[in-house]
């Protein structure tokens, strides 16, 4: 591959609103045209073929996004791609079991995309598991048809060293409902795009999401609703936890209520448990509003320290602090990670940030 | 046997405009077996005498002593004071999201015993405690004090005092904000732990409506930050009738 591509999109500099927190000397060059990245079909089926959807693998030109973005690493990926992974869930197909894909890889810089249509009147849900040290650049879009109800859950179970940069945008049609739910407690740098956009009147977005940094980690997650057809609906909560020196995390909440969008309804919400005095959360929701004919529209955020007097009643009935301490944020997570809806996993991603905790004497 | 003993106890919090002194001095000894009835007007500084005593970190002792069965209390962190064999059901009871009542209480139970109670027979020592206390089964998956009413909350606290099974335990307004029915099933529940376990009660409220249920045999009544009158269950009558309006700026 060249690395004098001609390029149409800019290479971001650090100062651009949309970079202004992500320390790009550590994206290890996927938005650097000059740095030559590798086109891979790294996301696979786990476990055999079921009936209700298929997954193929097409060429891109075949499958060309149907969503516009300005993000400088999705142009290119999108502009590199050769192939694209294509997950199609039949039109009123009911499964039950989630369909799980994993994701694995290479330690040099690689791109990815994949399509996910949920077929008109269908009902499933979806996990991407992603794990060990890769670095990534990749797109995810959700094409939810009419009537369709899709649960997508990313699990970024990434090892101390991988980079990830990704858009999962999704595009929800007539009475359709989308529930996203993102969970982010791995990786050096990870800097995700969950976005929404809706084609028809009546649909639904539920965005939930957790994350945990520790020590030097980076993880961000850049929310964006576009509400831009009337009656459609959206909740947006993420909640967050620091600790250790260094560990950082930035949650953008974007929602944009257009002209046309009567009868909106939307709120989101952001939390941040600060654990340590070196750790730095930022949390910007952000509603622009260009009609009045709303049924709702709120925000809130907060970022705070334990709860002295949770800790205090937890104590007072003989737990230990550090156990106590525990169960707090055990408790702080569990609304969010309890909607995965799958046990194992659940205690899973729970102990791994019990052990974390205990690695950090936190 | 077992007694709680605190001295000239003086504790301030620190207020905008530096330490404000809350308790003057309190002598007090509960015994295994005793009701200790501490009855005194709002703000008169009951929750400060029973938040010092568990430990609360908002609370500095700058002055006196507490122990129990003759060890220093003060010098326990709020955990060892628990396991040391206090318990304090809480005038306000804390809300703890997404914590289980029944996560919290086996956790508690393992912490205070130095291991996990043996699943089967804990479930069912849970089960009949809940029944007694007429706290519907649902409330094990709900999260700690999160929505209860406050009847329900402090049918919780007490319901932790008959599982943890303390030696004293300190009932900060248990009777406060309860309507009859919950109040007779509270007192049962206190009256049932302290016959089984012989427990020694610091009882505080502000009414006396609770001592027709559970029995004082002290009286203590507290103003301005210490007692100001002992005796025996007529004194409460005797404040029944007469109010608290006599010991202001005691
Ligand atoms: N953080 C605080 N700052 C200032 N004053 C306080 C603080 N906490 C308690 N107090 C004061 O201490 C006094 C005793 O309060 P409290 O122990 O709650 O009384 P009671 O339980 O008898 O109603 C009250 O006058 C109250 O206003
Ligand atoms: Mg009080």
């Amino acid at each position: 591959m060249s690395s004098v591509l001609p390029t149409n999109y800019l290479t971001p500099t650090g100062r651009e609103e949309a970079w202004r927190f992500t320390p790009l000397k550590r994206i290890a060059g996927l938005h650097d045209p000059a740095v030559s990245v590798i086109d891979r079909i790294s996301i696979e089926l786990f476990g055999s073929a079921r009936a209700g959807f298929n997954i193929s693998t097409v060429k891109a030109s075949e499958l060309p996004a149907k969503s516009t973005t300005t993000d400088a690493i999705v142009q290119r990926l999108r502009s590199e791609v050769t192939e694209v992974v294509h997950l199609k869930i039949d039109n009123e197909a009911v499964i039950n079991e989630p369909i799980l894909l994993k994701r694995s890889v290479g330690s040099s810089g690689e791109f990815s995309r994949t399509v996910i249509t949920a077929g008109a009147h269908s009902k499933a849900s979806v996990i991407v598991e992603n794990t060990g040290d890769g670095i990534i650049g990749e797109e995810i879009e959700i094409r939810v048809e009419a009537g369709a109800n899709l649960t997508f859950i990313t699990l970024q179970e990434w090892g101390p060293k991988a980079v990830h940069m990704g858009r999962h945008h999704a595009i929800i049609g007539r009475d359709a409902n989308f529930k996203s739910i993102t969970v982010t407690i791995g990786g050096s740098l990870v800097r995700l795009l969950p976005t929404v956009e809706y084609s028809d009147q009546g649909s639904s977005a539920e965005l939930w999401g957790v994350y945990f940094a520790t020590d030097g980690q980076h993880l961000e997650h850049r929310v964006f609703v576009d509400h831009g057809i009337p009656r459609a609906k959206s909740r947006v909560n993420y909640k967050g936890v620091l600790a250790g020196d260094g560990a950082r995390t930035v949650w953008i909440g974007d929602v944009f209520i257009r002209q046309n969008a009567e009868g909106t309804d939307t709120y989101e919400l952001n939390k941040n448990l600060l654990l340590s005095d070196g750790a730095r959360a930022d949390s910007v929701p952000n509603l622009e509003i260009e009609t009045g004919e709303i049924v709702g529209a709120g925000h809130a955020s907060t970022t705070g320290r334990f709860d002295d007097e949770q800790l205090f009643y937890l104590m007072s009935r003989g737990i230990p602090m550090n156990e106590a301490r525990r169960l707090v944020i055990r408790g702080f997570f569990t609304e969010i990670i309890d909607k995965i809806g799958d046990e194992v996993i659940q205690e899973r991603l729970m102990s791994k940030i019990d052990s974390q905790l205990e690695t950090l004497g936190a | 046997m077992a007694q709680l003993v605190i001295k000239g106890l003086q504790v301030s919090v620190e207020g905008e405009s530096g330490a404000i002194e809350i308790l003057r001095g309190v002598d007090l000894t509960i015994n295994s077996g005793e009701v200790h009835a501490i009855m005194g007007p709002n703000g008169s500084g009951k929750s400060t005498l029973a938040y010092s005593i568990a430990g609360h970190p908002k609370y500095s002792v700058t002055g006196g002593s507490v122990t129990l069965d003759g060890v220093d209390v003060l010098e326990m962190s709020v955990d060892e004071r628990a396991k040391a064999g206090l318990f304090l059901a809480m005038q306000y009871p804390v809300e703890v999201p997404g914590v289980s009542v029944s996560n919290f209480l086996r956790t508690a139970a393992t912490a205070l015993r130095g291991e996990a109670p043996k699943v089967r027979t804990w479930v069912g020592e849970v089960k009949e405690a809940m029944s007694k206390l007429s706290i519907d089964p649902t409330f094990s998956e709900r999260s700690v004090n999160e929505g209860f009413s406050g009847g329900e909350k402090k049918r919780h606290e007490i319901l932790q005092m008959e599982l943890l099974k303390p030696k004293i335990a300190i009932l900060d307004e248990t009777d406060s904000g309860l309507d009859v029915d919950a109040l007779r099933i509270v007192s049962e529940g206190v009256n049932r732990v302290k016959s089984e376990q012989n427990l020694g009660i610091m009882l505080i409220t502000h009414y006396t409506r609770i001592l027709r249920y559970i029995k004082p045999d002290f009286v203590h009544v507290f103003a301005g930050g210490k007692i100001v009158e002992e005796g025996g269950p007529e004194l409460a009558d005797r404040l029944e009738e007469k109010g608290y309006a006599q010991y202001a700026k005691a």
